[in-house]
Order: structure tokens, then sequence, then C-alpha cells
């Protein structure tokens, strides 16, 4: 049987909607795995996972972790320094390697665009991206949507604006996407510095003011601005940023309705997002990362060829 | 030498403005004669053209042979091999090698093994600035006289306007032609395709048109300033079309260039990451091709140049960021002209020789471009019709960087003469082709 999601997760712009939809409701038994006191379920036992991360990650690799070992695979943590990576070798190699170490899924996380696809295509093991350069996070993608499904019962029809370094983030293009596809409105909003070209041509609207986007959207995803940014000139200063684009409750305040507010992390508090908004009512900012855990399992579950209704078998294992 | 005729081929010469089915006997290394019913002098070998078309030797002003230097991805032998089974009796080799070909030595170096090779012939071109460092002028006389044809620092821009200025002013005592490689460095920078939808949705770096017209429209402003001959590399958008139209409108020594893939393909060949479709200028957008097109056709751009540009696979296996750029093309490029330009009503087939052959032949100043009686015989017959598949394991090249392997293409080259011996003759064993 092929999987239903076929070999790899390599991105969110090739899926359909059904299948979107299909990673979310298996995410939602997931979910409770992690609320029993002894958080593990039998669905990956003997299968092994090499977590190979290029670049610094925190949250998402120890994400990707507690999901593997709740369905109990066996994992290995690869990271760029102190491996052969670090010693010239190419990523073709390295995959080639692991390959013949016959291992069952590899979970990348990589500075370059494409470099989980390059994988993919290059190994018969399972591929999920946890990340490639400017192109996609799908598993954040999917844990957005499946906090967005949580807070508001639905996502169609819902409207979210996407602010701040657009272009830079994988982050928001796999939103762009997962959102398009479950029937979302979708706004980006930023300096023009900031948002990558011919978003309008996928149906996004484009927005400069974050006035605008906090009068106009039910929820806002705000990215994270790096610092490095301004030393690359797309800003003058992160103090400007803040006071021009910054998410701050006075802005938020003025809204017609209350604002579900979201960030992938990790947030530079007081520029892109002020602490009284991260740390407010309307933020989820924690569900998200609570739920990244079960997306993850669900993904990881559902590319080993498990079957979309866990949940009914996992209630007879109980 | 043996003597040969071609017979009862469509002979196609730009230069004397013919095309009709004729025989064409070489001898002793020249044309001897163009016409009908040519009889066959004693012992000449007798060629059948039937169906073939017989055309001044294609030349491409724009190639990157690799040596020395980088001899695992080409060699001087080796692109001219590849020359010759494209149907390209002359080739302009680009100077950044390692070391670059800045001086004469160099520049003799490569005429050497040109001549040892005994394919296509190899016209150096030689740097604008020593090292291609951008500062200071090569030795342009010293390295005309050991036989470059032009200058450049292709593969980078030449960032100084005064340095361009300069190269332009003295270039004009040797009458050679400056090739520039039109790209602000500063917003091509870290730019790795066309910056548009594809790599907003592939999370790449674009590089913006405005990066080859700003250069394009200061190297305008620069000839006009100069008087000097000013070539602009292969020319990738409809503004720099555009420029180059209104800078020959009134009268500048400006030429220009377009590669077969800026005139079939667009930035959507890059995606799923295609390493081989990554190259500089980036693959654009639709419209970008077809003003290259209507360029071509109104003689905006003088010449076809392949901006053959061999890459070991290896290097091509690569994250797209860290992929060199570049595409080969000296086996391609009359196939995609025939394809994409003369099939689809764009140019005739004697236009198309005559960006391919002539013009080239004019805008450097080269020997050939023409069937003239008593011109050395320097000349390409191949099949206009016949269909063939771009297979990695057909090409000459050492590299096969294509964008194009797999696709079916129109019109391949038979039989290539140069100086009227036979250096390619398709179907006879690679080696001794």
């Amino acid at each position: 049987m092929t999987a239903p999601l076929g070999k790899d997760l390599v991105a969110l712009e090739p899926l359909s909607a059904d299948q979107i939809r299909m990673i979310l409701d298996t995410a939602e038994p997931f979910k409770e795995v992690s609320e029993r006191s002894i958080k593990k379920v039998p669905a990956l036992r003997g299968k092994t996972i090499v977590n190979l991360f290029f670049e610094a990650s925190t949250r998402t690799r120890i994400s990707f972790e507690f999901a593997e070992k709740r369905l109990s695979a066996d994992t290995v943590n690869v990271a760029s320094q102190g491996s052969s990576v670090s010693k010239g070798e190419t990523l073709v190699d390295t995959a080639r390697n692991l390959e013949a170490m016959r291992i069952d899924m590899v979970v990348i996380r990589h500075q370059a665009s494409g470099a989980a696809k390059f994988l993919g295509e290059r190994i018969r093991s399972n591929v999920i991206n946890a990340g490639d350069g400017k192109h996609e996070h799908p598993t954040q993608g999917l844990l957005d949507l499946l906090t967005l499904r949580d807070r508001f019962g639905r996502i169609e029809g819902l409207k979210v604006a996407i602010c701040g370094d657009v272009l830079h983030s994988r982050v928001a293009r796999s939103n762009i996407w997962g959102l398009l596809k479950l029937g979302a409105e979708v706004a980006v909003c930023g300096p023009p510095t900031l948002l990558p070209k011919g978003l309008a041509d996928l149906g996004v609207q484009v927005m400069h003011h974050i006035e605008d986007a906090i009068g106009w959207a039910d929820a806002l995803n705000v990215l994270r601005l790096q610092l490095e940014r301004m030393e690359g000139g797309f800003v003058p200063s992160l103090r400007e940023y803040n006071r021009i684009f910054g998410v701050t409750r006075e802005r938020l305040e003025r809204a017609p309705r209350d604002l579900v507010i979201m960030h992938p992390g990790p947030m530079n508090r007081g520029v892109e997002i002020d602490s009284d908004v991260a740390d407010g009512p309307h933020s989820v900012i924690l569900p998200q990362v609570t739920n990244g855990v079960a997306v993850r399992m669900a993904v990881l579950y559902l590319l080993a060829g498990g079957s979309p209704d866990w949940g009914s078998q996992a209630t007879d294992d109980r | 030498m043996t003597p040969f005729l071609i017979a009862g081929a469509r002979v196609i010469d730009p230069s004397r403005q013919s095309d009709g089915v004729a025989d064409v006997l070489v001898v002793d290394g020249r044309i001897e004669a163009v016409g009908r019913n040519v009889p066959a002098p004693e012992g000449a070998r007798r060629i059948d053209g039937t169906g073939k078309v017989v055309a001044p030797g294609l030349i491409d002003v724009h190639v990157h042979l690799r040596e020395p230097g980088q001899e695992h991805m080409e060699t001087v032998a080796s692109g001219a091999t590849a020359a010759v089974a494209g149907g390209f009796t002359g080739v302009c080799a680009m100077p950044n090698t390692d070391p670059v070909i800045d001086n004469q030595a160099a520049v003799g170096f490569v005429v050497r093994q040109a001549i040892r090779a005994g394919k296509a012939r190899v016209f150096p071109i030689g740097c604008i600035s020593v090292g291609q460092k951008g500062q200071q002028l090569a030795e342009f006389g010293e390295m005309v006289g050991a036989g470059a044809v032009a200058v450049s620092d292709d593969g980078r821009p030449v960032v100084s306007s005064q340095l361009m200025r300069t190269a332009l002013e003295y270039a004009k005592v040797f009458g050679i032609p400056v090739a520039d490689h039109c790209e602000d460095p500063t917003l091509a920078h870290g730019g790795a395709m066309h910056e548009g939808i594809v790599a907003t949705r592939l999370g790449l770096k674009g590089v913006p048109a405005a990066a080859e017209e700003i250069m394009v429209a200061r190297d305008i402003v620069l000839a006009e300033l100069t008087g000097g001959h000013v070539h602009l590399c292969h020319i990738s958008t409809r503004g720099a079309v555009e420029l180059i139209r209104r800078a020959k409108d009134r009268g500048l020594r400006v030429t220009a260039e377009a590669t077969p893939h800026h005139f079939t393909l667009t930035h959507e060949a890059c995606e799923g990451y295609d390493t081989n479709a990554k190259t500089r200028p980036p693959l654009r957008e639709a419209e970008d091709v077809a003003a290259v097109r209507a360029g071509l056709k109104d003689g905006t751009i003088d010449c076809i140049a392949s901006d053959h540009a061999p890459h070991h696979y290896d290097a091509k296996q690569r994250e797209f960021d860290d992929a060199p750029a570049g595409i080969v093309g000296l086996e391609t490029s009359l196939a995609l002209g025939i394809t994409h330009l003369v099939e689809t009503g764009i140019l005739s087939l004697p236009e198309l020789i005559a960006r391919m052959s002539t013009a080239p032949a004019a805008v450097f100043r080269l020997p050939g471009g023409t069937l003239a009686v008593g011109a050395p015989a320097d000349l390409t017959v191949f099949d206009p019709t016949r269909t063939w598949t771009v297979r990695a394991e057909d090409l000459h090249s050492k590299s096969v960087n294509s964008p194009f392997l797999g696709t079916t293409l129109k019109g391949q080259a038979d039989l290539t003469a140069v100086g009227g011996r036979i250096v390619f003759e398709r179907g006879v064993d690679k080696s001794d082709a």
C-alpha cells in the first residue's frame, strides 16, 4: 500500500486539501498521548530515525524528538557541528552514508532551500522537512493550522495575516499554502523590503501597514525579525521596526474584534511583538508548541505507512 | 587534404544573400566553386547533400573551455570537439580559467592547445583587467598580438565605470570589442535565479532584471562617451533588449548576443530545484523570452552565442544555492535555433544562419561566415529536419549540464569542415570524428 502522503513530506505546496486535513485529523488522537502519564505508543517500534540538523534549532528538534520517542522509534541526532558535515562532506554523500546504514526516516533541517527535496530524491528512506532555507517548514505550517482549527473550529473563511519578514521565512510559505488550500483568506503585511515578489499572483493580499492587517484579520501570525535583517539593510533599525510594524497592545485594542495571536518562535520581544501581546489572553503561542508534537507524530506515523484511523486503533490499545 | 564535393544540398550563404540548391566544391582548403552541376575533380570525395543544408561554419563568440585549470570540466580539445559536433567551426574562448587568460603567454597557450586538438578554430578572448580583478587594465596589445580577438572579464561584471571607460577607449587602438557580462553586483548579490514568483515559491533569492539593465544602460552611455565597441553578453531581459534597440537607433557601436537557453526557457525551468537550469544571467519570464526572440528577428541582438559553461556533475549535484551557474550549449545551439526560432516562424533558416555565423564573424571581426569562392572552407552541413533526443551519452563535451537533456529537438549537424579539412562527420566513431 502506498502511504497516503507519499514517501516524503517536503512541502505543503504539493499536498491536496484532503491530505492536509488527514494529517490534522490524525494529529487529534495523538494530542492525547502527550497528556498521559506514560507518553508512549508502539506505532513506530523498531523504526530508526535520524534527525539531521544542519542549522541550529531548539524547538523544532526537540519537538520532533519527542514525537519520535512517544511513537517508540529509535532516534539519532546529528548536528552539523562535530559531524563529517563540518569536514566538508556534501549533502549527497551524507545522504548515501545514511542510506547505507539502512535507516527508515530522516528529519532534515538545512540552510539551503530545496535541501529536503534533494535528499528525498536520493534516498529510499522517508524524508521530513524540518525547514529548508527560505522554502518551507511544513510541520510548522501544519501545527499553525491545527492551532487555528482548535481555536476557531474551522479554517475555511478565516482571515489570517502573516506579519513581518515574509521574504526570508519558510514558515510564511508553508502557512500561505496550507491556509489557501483549506480555504482561508491570507494577507501578508510588512515593509516591501521584506515581502517577496509575486505573492499577489497566489491570491494573497499584500499590506504594508500593520494597522490594516489588524483591522482585517481574525488571526495574526507574527514572524520573527532576525537581527541580521537590519545589518542586511532591509530595515533601518529594530527600534523603528517596532514603532512602525510591531504588534502592540495599543494597536490590537483598536481592532474591531479580538485577534488570535500566533508566533512560530523564537520571539524577539519588543521588536515584532510586545510582551503583553505575546503573554496576553489571545496568544496561542504555547498551544502552538504543544500541537507541534502531535502534528509531528501524525506526520511520522502516516509516512511510515500508518493508517489515518489511528485513533480507533489506539482506543483498542488502551 | 582530399578535395570534396557536396552535391545537391540547399546552400545558404547569408554573406552573399544566396539560398538555393547547389553543389559546393572544396579544394586545397578553400571554397573552389559553388553552383549547379559543379564537376568533381579526379580523386575528389563526393558527398550526397540531398535534403541537407550547407552553411558557412557556425561561430560561437562566447564559450568556456575551462583550460587551463579546470580540465575535469572541459579542455580546449574536448570543447573544440563538442563545437564541431554542434556544427561550429569557430569559437571564442572566455578567459575566466585558472589562471585567467590575462597575458600574451596565456593567450598563446590556448592557441597552441587548439592547434593541437585540430578541431574547431579557437579564438581566445583576453581579460579586461589583470587577474580579472577589475582594477588594472590587462595588456590588450600583447594579447591581440598573440591571437586574442576581444577582451572580457566575463563571469564577473566590470564594476568600475572608470575601468570600463578606459577599456573601451584603449580597445579602439586594436579594433577589438570589449565584451561585458552585465550584472550589477549589489543587486545580484546572493541571487540564485530570476526574481519573481518561482523564486518566491522555491524560497530562493532572486536577481531582478534591473541588475542587467542598469549595467547595459551604463555600458551604452560609455560606448557613446568613448566611441568604443561594447559587446553585451547573454542578454536576457526585455528591458535590456529595448535599451540596446534605442542605442542602435542612435548609431552607437553596441552589439549584443543572446543564448539559446534565454530564447527558449523561463524561470519555470528551475522548478524542482533543477540545478541544470541555474545560469547567469538567470532564466527569466515569458515576456523576456519573447523580447529576446524579437531582438534576434530585428537585429537588435546581433548573434546567438551559447555561453557554453561546462560544470562537473558533482558540482551540479548540490543544493541549488551552492551549485555553480552554467549550461553547456555547443551541441544543442543549432537545434534549439531551428526548433524554437525557425519552426515557430520567428526566423527564416537563412536568418538563423546569419545570427549564428555571418553576424558573429562580423561582430568579432573573425575569418569565416561566408561561402564565397576563395574563402577558407569553414562550413557546416546539417539536416534541418531530423529530430533527435538530447542524451548525455551522445554529447562530446566533458560535461553534460544541460536543462535540455531528454528533450527532442529538430536539426542536427552532420559534417563540419574547418579550412577544408573534415573535422566531424556524424556516424563516424567519436574518437576519429
